[in-house]
């Protein structure tokens, strides 16, 4: 029944629909209504993506990595690198400790000091990079370690300050989509309430109906239809304003982090275009599950 | 079974192809025997049969241990003082109201186990003129009257010429654009009894058809319901009007029930 339902709701059924006496003010109430919800479900849902890539982003970079800074004069430095490799290879939970090399160091300094910069003429420190293993060692232990034997070093373990921000921005995720979930179950209850109101004050209508020989699924259909399509109209142009409003935000930059981000990017836009479609479901179920209970009641 | 309603002035009914003429005498025989060959099927099966029926509104019993049988082709007069249940049977012929003991068939089913969708159909084998009309005052007369049509997935469209034939026989082709508040009292009943039978149904039940119009117009309508038993409806109307029910003698074979202390009663020849 619901499939010839919803055959019969694409074709459309003018003089089925004037049955049911059109309603102006309730009907721009849930034109106006599901326009909001879809409005705020493009938000939600560009913020449940942008906080997914920054979490995915970070989580990858922390790979459980450090560094080790040694600041020595030039003729101790190969020294105390060599101490301090020989320590990190015999402390518990680091998987790997390397050097960086010469031309490495140049890499990373160039974003501030240009290409040509003479990294093996300057005082730069002797970079270590450290990847840990499960379950990772235990700083304090090896800072003190390291104090004794290689009183250059300094240990920056970066990523340990990282976790909460990779937790943070899963919260964001998690809070945005349970947003989006919050505001399909907001619009079946509206969609619901506008139908239930509707059916009670066409209540006659209804048993007029009935009593000529309308079976259920006419009458359900002719209210079903009509919340429908409203919702539809509503959420398209909702969806539209939405997604016009978070394609004139910022663009992505590194300067800007996290907040500039917030946006869809490639076949993320496709993902606002379901929420119309989804919003119309929504109603058609809500509409139809009213109707239904409502039809019920009568003989 | 195909039939298209034009009696008004002429007395002529068109049936399928063939046309008849009603005069006095000879034209009702015609239709009797139309009757007879249009409903082979029907021929002994009662259409609505009710066995120790009673029913309650929820305080004292309003009927109680009600017996009838509607044959096809039978007109029947229900009467009774006001208030004494004669809508309330009514409506449990057709199923608006289901009874609180007894059994209760409508074309051979027992209505008690009809689902809802065949509910709907047997409504639409079934033309009821409402004593308060029931029209949706938001859609024209016209539109009212093909409401049957519609909710029974036919396309209104290509029953134009029969709905207007249909509102020229109750008198109201000029008025087929007004809304039902529009109407008085007396217009607003035949087009009930226009919507009731566009279905060209088998049963026609009519509540106080003539409720609140003046004797001409009630005469009219009474022969409206006369035509539509000739053309073998089965026809039952309940009314409080005695003297209608004596004029209706001397134009149908009527039968006169009487509801009284909550039983239904044969009522005699002493009208
Ligand atoms: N829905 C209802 N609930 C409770 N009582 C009702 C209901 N409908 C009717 N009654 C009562 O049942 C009794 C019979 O009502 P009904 O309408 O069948 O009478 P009626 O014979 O058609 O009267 P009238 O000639 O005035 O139309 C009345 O006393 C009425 O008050
Ligand atoms: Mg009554």
């Amino acid at each position: 029944m619901i499939g010839a339902l919803s055959r019969n709701l694409l074709k459309g059924d003018k003089r089925a629909d004037r049955v049911v006496p059109p309603s102006g003010f309730t009907a721009n109430l849930t034109l106006f209504v599901s326009g909001a919800m879809a409005f705020l479900a493009v938000f939600a849902l560009a913020l449940s993506l942008a906080s997914g890539r920054v979490a995915d982003r970070w989580a990858s970079e922390l790979a459980r990595s450090a560094t080790l800074r040694i600041n020595a004069p030039a003729e101790q430095r190969a020294a105390q690198t060599e101490a301090a490799l020989r320590v990190l290879r015999q402390t518990p939970g680091v998987a790997e400790a390397r050097a960086l090399t010469l031309e490495e160091q140049a890499a990373l300094l160039a974003p501030w000091f240009g290409p040509d910069l003479p990294v093996d003429a300057l005082p730069v420190p002797q970079l270590i990079e450290i990847i840990e293993d499960e379950p990772g060692y235990d700083p304090s232990g090896l800072r003190l370690r390291l104090s004794a034997e290689v009183p250059g070093a300094v240990l920056d373990d970066h990523g340990r300050w990282r976790r909460p921000l990779v937790d943070a921005a899963n919260a964001l995720r998690r809070l945005a989509l349970i947003s989006v979930l919050l505001i399909g179950g907001a619009t079946a209850a509206m969609i619901t309430l506008a139908a239930k109101a509707s059916l009670a004050a066409n209540a006659q209508v209804i048993e007029v109906l009935r009593l000529i020989g309308a079976r259920d699924s006419f009458i359900a259909g002719a209210f079903v239809r009509r919340f429908t399509l409203r919702t539809l109209l509503g959420a398209c142009a909702g969806t539209l304003f939405g997604m016009t409003a978070v394609l004139l935000l910022p663009g992505a930059s590194e300067a800007g982090g996290f907040l500039t981000g917030i946006g869809f990017q490639g076949i993320g836009w496709v993902l606002p275009l379901l929420i119309p479609v989804t919003g119309a479901a929504v109603a058609f179920a809500a509409t139809w599950v009213a109707a239904r209970r409502k039809l019920k009641e009568l003989s | 079974m195909i039939f298209r309603y034009c009696l008004q002035a002429k007395n002529v009914f068109f049936l399928g192809e063939q046309v008849f003429l009603i005069g006095p005498g000879a034209g009702i025989e015609t239709c009797h025997m139309l009757r007879q060959e249009g409903r082979q099927g029907d021929r002994g099966r009662v259409l609505i049969e009710l066995e120790n029926v009673s029913y309650s509104y929820g305080g004292g019993q309003l009927l109680s241990d009600v017996s009838m049988q509607l044959a096809p082709g039978s007109f029947h007069f229900l009467t009774g003082p006001s208030g004494s249940g004669k809508t309330t049977l009514l409506k449990l012929c057709y199923g608006a109201l289901a009874p609180t003991t007894g059994r209760l068939s409508v074309f051979g089913e027992d209505m008690g186990r009809l689902d809802r969708d065949q509910m709907a159909m047997m409504r639409r084998r079934i033309g009821v003129v409402h004593q308060d009309c029931r029209f949706l005052d938001h859609l024209t007369l016209a539109e009212n009257v093909a409401l049957p049509l519609l909710v029974s997935g036919r396309d209104p469209k290509g029953e134009e010429e029969n709905l207007k034939e249909l509102m020229q026989w109750v008198g109201l082709g000029p008025r087929a654009e007004a809304h039902p508040p529009e109407l008085s009292g007396g217009e607003r009943q035949r087009a009930a009894l226009a919507r009731a039978v566009i279905l060209s149904p088998d049963i026609v039940l009519a509540d106080e058809p003539t409720g609140n119009v003046d004797w001409d117009m009630s005469q009219r309508l009474l022969r409206l319901l006369g035509e539509l038993n000739r053309m073998g409806k089965t026809v039952l109307v309940a009314t409080h009007d005695l003297s209608l029910i004596r004029a209706a003698k001397s134009q149908v074979q009527a039968r006169v029930l009487r509801i009284s202390q909550r039983k239904l009663q044969l009522a005699g020849a002493d009208l």
